[in-house]
Order: structure tokens, then sequence, then C-alpha cells
């Protein structure tokens, strides 16, 4: 089973996007973000551990706490909607290229 | 591999600019677009009709994987070999509307050559539903495949 994390996986659920606005504005521990939410907090952890993975949210010790913050590198990567559409063209046009050279060669 | 496809969409205009640099001579990128054969294995689609001319006009189907068949068609309104082809883009049975596409070919060396695509919506909105649509379709593919491993834990 392939478990491999995403952005587009993570951005999917409306509670890790919760999650990420409330980050945004400053740093939080996970007691600090659970408290914001309704659900258990064993599930607020797997959402942070999701982010985490897919690296939206890095981790930072401090003492004896560890506060999550926004990756803005990786924010920017789903605050631009373009990409997607980039790749599947990208894709296209590498497809492209390599069946014309193959072509080009068998002529 | 080098990312050598470029997209240009300013913020609240109507038109979108995609431009990429081919290692291939002219001629070739040039037949790309025009040899249906050539056009079904690149694009996945299958080639309906396609009349490389003035007035001609062309279909290509596509199927998703859920066998559901998609097709989009136009008009040649301009047709100069290795040069530039205009043509209208309509994605049937969608609310994107239709499209007006300005491809140029240009030759760089012997070997290379760089092609621009124009595509000019009707609306803003439809030229940014356009753009989402894959954006869409990777979180629709990362809920299917939450729902895979869920159904799998059952």
């Amino acid at each position: 089973m392939n478990l491999r994390r995403d952005v587009f996986q993570a951005i999917a659920d409306p509670t890790r996007r919760a999650i990420l606005l409330l980050v945004a504005s400053h740093s939080m521990t996970a007691g600090a973000i659970a408290s914001n939410f309704d659900t258990a907090r064993p599930t607020v952890s797997k959402h942070l551990q999701i982010l985490t993975e897919c690296e939206l949210l890095k981790q930072e010790q401090n003492g004896r706490e560890i506060y999550y913050h926004l990756n803005p590198k990786k924010m920017k990567k789903i605050a631009d909607f373009i990409e997607p559409f980039r790749n599947t063209w990208d894709d296209k046009f590498n497809k492209l290229e390599t069946i014309m050279k193959k072509y080009k060669s068998s002529r | 591999m080098e990312r050598k496809t470029k997209v240009h969409a300013e913020d609240g205009k109507q038109e979108l600019l995609i431009t990429r640099e081919f290692d291939l001579p002219l001629e070739l990128l040039f037949k790309a677009y025009v040899d249906p054969d050539i056009v079904e294995q690149w694009m996945g689609t299958k080639v309906l009709k396609l009349e490389n001319k003035k007035h001609g006009s062309y279909q290509f189907e596509t199927t998703d994987p859920k066998g559901n068949k998609h097709r989009f068609n136009g008009t040649i309104h301009e047709f100069t070999p290795n040069q530039k082809i205009i043509r209208t883009f309509e994605f049937e049975n969608t609310l994107l509307g239709v499209q007006l596409e300005v491809l140029e070919f240009v030759k760089l060396t012997n070997d290379t050559s760089k092609l621009t695509m124009h595509t000019i919506y009707e609306s803003v909105t439809q030229r940014d539903q356009h753009l989402k649509m894959p954006f869409v379709q990777g979180i629709n593919m990362a809920h299917n495949r939450i729902q895979e491993i869920v159904n799998q834990l059952k």
C-alpha cells in the first residue's frame, strides 16, 4: 500500500485546511492547535502528522514543547493553482518530444 | 528532467500563454500537430476528425479511467504549415465555453524549435476554471486514494 503524501492529499481535508489557517498567523503547539477543534486530540495529531509528512508544517523544538509552523515554500506550491495545469501540459509535450525523436530516428 | 513548459496567466486577464522549447526540428514539431496518428499518441486522444486547412475542423475524444468519453472540437481559421495554426477549442458538454487558440511554431536552430500557444477565453472566470481543472482533479484523486485505502481497511 502506497501512502506517499502529497500536498493535494493534505489540503483535501477541511480540518487540515483549518489547521493551516490557524498556524499561518503564528507557530503553535499541538495542544494549542487541538484546543481550537471539537475533534479528539489523537485525530488532530494524525492531521498534524500528515501535514508534517508532506512538509506543509515544520516542527521546531522549543524547550520541552514542539511548535508547528507553516512552511512557506511548500505553501507557495499549493497557492499556485497553475502548477498542476502546467504539469499536465509538460507531460504532454514531453511525450510529443519523445515520440517525434523516435519517429525521426526510424526514418 | 528540466521543466521546459512555461505558463503565463496574469491575474484578471482572460488569456493564457503556454510556451515550450523542443529538441526537435521545426518540421517534426509541426508534424506532431497535424498527423492524426501522432496526435493520438501524445495527446492521449482518439482523433475522430482532423482537417488541416482553413475552414477545416477537428474533433477529438478522450476516455477517462472510468470509461466516460469526453469530446472536444474546433474549427481551423488559419493553417500555415510550419508557422501558424489559429483554431477554436471547445470542450463539449462543459461550461468552459469556446476558446480561441493561436499556435505559433518557430525554428530556433536546425534541431530545436519553439511552440507558443496563446489561448483567449470568453471570460476571466472561464480561464480560471480551466486552469483549476487539473488542480481539482488532483484533489479528487487524493480523495479516491483515501477512499481506496479506507476500503482496504474494512
